[in-house]
């Protein structure tokens, strides 16, 4: 019986006609719970590993290896997908576990790439995970052939079965799976998407059981014999040092252990969590503020405006923009401005660390297992092939947890115990962190010719440099800074891009597509104030600017007729704005109806997206991708900011630094337009960028007025 | 030391009286399905019900909480069965998974108490944060739960 198989045809053409991926699609079958609580924990050795990546039981049970962390992006069900696709397995069987950091370094990087981010789960693993489970395949042929003593050829497999095409033979994976562990294969092919019978239907995640149970084990879930907890307290003031503690104060308190002292931070250890955060923020500490004592982000708004006045470095020039400038019938220029952001995972930062002599333990939930693994290493001592890593589920990354702060801290701090220690910032010092998304202030200016063509087009943007604070700055540009205003896809005949550089006393880091979301927020407006400009619809104008770009012009006209755009008879106060942008090697349109009332309240009444990816793994995670991007740009676009004065971030918790919530959610409708081929896009990031620009673009229609500078939440909205 | 039921059974535990539940659930008991969000009772992420009530256990001191019959999302159900729990399986609710506990005992707490919420009254009740954005799928899973019981 082959339940994935049937009307495999016709589902996917579904998909491929663009209808919503998952409503009424989903398969009717639900699967037992096969990811264990504890991710990092290894099934049981019985089962017979084919490659570094499976491992089969006798009972037929495949175990699965996944060396990207699940944060929620649903890769503990597609990556698995990709290898058992090639294993011609029965998906019933599967299960998941996280490949072992130590041994991917201890054998010549078995597992390839163990980082997580860049939306490269699928784009950058698909075709070696193909490879495994393909490999694995025509080793259990090959030792099945070799049982019956017949050629490979003549054997198949098909569904957790290796059959022998000129007899009744076959045999399951299991009771041939210790003897495919022996045998070699070579030059193994891997299927073109045609050939495909699971990926491509929508797969229930194998992690939600344990999720509805409270049993999956994030970082601070971790609980070991004889641990203790530590709770830190950093310099409020980012870059600013410790310069006196006084312990004696709150060493008597109940539970508390040590305290321990570091360059920026101080921590308490003490018997539990409670006794040493209370601890920690009582006990007196001093600090050399540094240089960012005095810093406003009124300031800093300022002072990158300014920026903008001076000549930055030109990364793309064609034609001659000046002179066109010059001809140019009308001409005008806008700034935008976004500030830091906050990724605010849920589950705070933390660490769980023992040193021991001959070997350290570190149980966390980590982007980059293998920078955790390195600078344990470095600060312990250790050699690396003694750094073992526990990777847990992540209680939210965005980013935020490929940075090893919070991992060096841990292991300071454990260095100085010899028990097992979880150290947890509390949420106010997480968000005071740094590693933020960074601020920018963007211009641009656009010229017509007397027919309202736009005939030039310049930007320049100032942005706080991500590689500068990674301490990799170069003399070239991080390109990160200028993703998608670079290599902006609108066809004009002078243009020119130039970009400068300018940091603070704040520190930035990679935050769900990265300058793509603050890039495409002010260029997608732009483009919408060149469309309104020379008199166009804003789809008509995007359109007339792509002649030599088909994919992204798909996706606006399945986008237009998907949101019914300038068809409805919207009510009034209601209006639909577009925006349309490429990041991780996907392309994402949407459309936003938003609603002001006539009191100057806020709906978001629902976001249209269009999306496209090439291929897709599994329809369902993909979907609720494109939610979740949707949702994490939303909260940005509405209410992302922090403030900062006298040099300390103000938002240091949930109540000024606010999510978007059940109340405010849009109804949310996805649409994925494949173009097929060659072409698996990343899907975590490429629909936050969008959000911003076409919920701004619709509120210029209701108020008349343009929204420069986020978030939202600054302005006092009132219909025109 | 302090007595408390939690999930039908009877514990002492011997901390500050001030101590948060959220605490003494996660640190004296390894009861660790409750999570810390905010500390400040503004993202639901450490829900549990008290008496039945969602009650957030981050500002609930262990003293106020001896009390109440306090029910976990370790004590929701034995084998994950609660009807919200499947509801959840059902429509593919979590993600990351880290608001989940409390997303769910939020719902349980709706539904006792309105058993067929209307799409106003889940905004009103369910005001847990999801940095995932789940909520499409969490109002699904609770409008699922009523139809099924409904149906019954």
């Amino acid at each position: 019986m082959k339940p994935l198989m049937d009307n495999k045809l016709s589902r996917r053409t579904l998909i491929k006609s663009t209808a919503t991926a998952t409503g009424g699609l989903l398969l009717a079958f639900h699967l037992p719970a096969f990811s264990k609580a504890r991710p990092f924990e290894h099934y049981s050795e019985s089962g017979e590993e084919i490659n570094a990546w499976l491992a089969i039981d006798a009972d037929d049970t495949i175990t699965i290896r996944v060396a990207q962390a699940e944060m929620g992006q649903g890769v503990f069900t597609s990556m698995p997908m990709i290898v058992a696709e090639e294993l011609e397995a029965d998906w019933r069987n599967v299960r998941a576990e996280y490949a072992d950091t130590n041994r991917s370094i201890r054998q010549d990087r078995v597992y390839r790439r163990t980082n997580t981010g860049g939306s490269r789960a699928v784009r950058r693993s698909r075709e070696y995970l193909q490879q495994a489970g393909a490999e694995a395949r025509e080793r259990l042929i090959k030792a099945a052939a070799e049982q019956w003593l017949v050629s490979p050829d003549e054997c198949y497999a098909d569904y957790g079965r290796i059959y022998h095409k000129g007899s009744e033979r076959s045999t399951n994976y299991g009771a041939i799976a210790a003897a495919a562990a022996k045998v070699s294969v070579a030059g193994v092919r891997i299927k073109t998407p045609e050939e495909f019978n699971l990926l491509g239907l929508p797969t229930p995640r194998l992690d939600v059981p344990a999720k509805v149970d409270g049993t999956a084990t994030f970082g601070m879930d971790i609980r070991l014999p004889g641990m203790v907890y530590a709770a830190v307290v950093h310099c409020p003031v980012l870059g600013g040092e410790v310069r006196s503690v006084r312990f004696n104060a709150v060493r008597n308190r109940a539970g508390v252990l040590k305290s321990v002292r570091m360059k920026r931070s101080v921590a308490i250890v003490a018997e539990n969590y409670w006794q040493a955060k209370t601890a920690v923020e009582a006990m007196p500490v001093q600090w050399v503020l540094g240089s960012g004592e005095k810093a406003y982000s009124e300031t800093f708004k300022r002072e990158f405006v300014a920026e903008l006045e001076k000549e930055g470095k030109v990364l793309k020039e064609f034609g001659d923009v000046a002179g066109a400038m010059d001809d140019a019938e009308k001409s005008f220029e806008s700034d935008y401005v976004v500030p830091y952001l906050a990724h605010a995972c849920m589950e705070p930062l933390n660490c769980t660390v023992h040193v021991q002599e001959d070997r350290v333990d570190v149980w966390l939930g980590t982007q980059f297992p293998e920078s955790a693994l390195a600078v344990t290493a470095e600060i312990t001592g250790q050699l690396p092939e003694n750094v073992y890593i526990h990777n847990c589920f992540l209680g939210g990354g965005f980013g935020r947890r490929s940075s090893t702060d919070y991992v060096e801290e841990a292991v300071h701090i454990a260095k100085e115990i010899g028990k097992p220690v979880q150290m947890i910032w509390s949420r106010e010092e997480d968000m005071r962190g740094g590693h933020y998304r960074p601020m920018a202030a963007m211009r641009f200016k656009a010229g017509f010719d007397l027919d309202k063509n736009l005939i030039a087009y310049s930007n320049h943007s100032v942005t706080h440099s991500i590689l500068a604070d990674q301490g990799r700055a170069s003399k070239e540009v991080d390109s990160s800074s200028v993703s998608g205003l670079v290599d902006m896809p609108y066809e004009v005949k002078h243009k020119k891009i130039s970009h400068t550089a300018k940091n603070t006393h704040l520190t930035s880091w990679w935050w769900r597509s990265v300058g793509h979301s603050q890039n495409a927020y002010a260029m997608e407006c732009f483009v919408d104030e060149m469309a309104l400009s020379s008199r166009m619809d804003p789809i008509a104008f995007r359109r007339k600017h792509l002649p030599d770009r088909p994919d992204l012009l798909n996706v606006l006209e399945v986008l237009e007729k998907e949101s019914g755009w300038g068809k409805q008879n919207l009510p009034r106060g209601t209006a639909q704005g577009v925006a349309i942008h490429e990041s991780f090697g996907t392309i994402c349109g949407q459309v936003a109806e938003v609603t002001v009332s006539d009191k100057g309240e806020l709906k978001i009444e629902r976001i249209v997206s269009v999306v496209d990816c090439g291929n897709l793994v599994n329809p369902l995670t993909a979907e609720m991708q494109v939610e979740s991007a949707i949702m994490y740009g939303l909260t940005a676009a509405l209410y992302g900011k922090l403030t900062v004065e006298n040099g300390v971030v103000l938002e240091d918790n949930l109540d000024t630094y606010r999510i978007v919530a059940m109340a405010e959610a849009p109804v949310i409708e996805t649409h994925f337009a494949l173009s097929g081929g060659d072409k698996w896009g990343g899907l975590g990031e490429p629909a936050t960028p969008p959000v911003a620009p076409a919920v701004c673009n619709a509120l210029y229609k209701i108020t008349g007025r343009r929204i420069r500078i986020l978030p939202i939440k600054d302005y006092m909205l009132q219909r025109a | 030391m302090i007595s408390l039921q939690i999930n039908g059974e009877d514990v002492e535990v011997d901390v500050d009286p001030s101590t948060p539940l959220l605490w003494v659930l996660r640190d004296n008991l390894n009861m660790t399905g409750t999570k810390y969000g905010c500390g400040i009772s503004q993202c639901g992420a450490c829900t549990v019900l008290m008496n039945g009530q969602a009650t957030k256990s981050c500002s609930t001191s262990v003293s106020q909480a001896a009390k109440f019959n306090i029910v976990t999302i370790e004590g929701l159900s034995i084998d994950s069965d609660h009807p919200v729990q499947k509801a959840w399986i059902e429509e593919d609710v979590p993600q990351c998974g880290y608001c989940q506990s409390g997303q769910i005992l939020s719902a349980v707490a709706l539904l006792n108490d309105t058993a067929n919420p209307t799409d106003e009254e889940i905004n009103q009740a369910m005001t847990n944060i999801c940095r995932c954005g789940t909520y499409k799928r969490i109002r699904k899973a609770i409008h699922r739960v009523a139809q099924e019981r409904g149906a019954d």
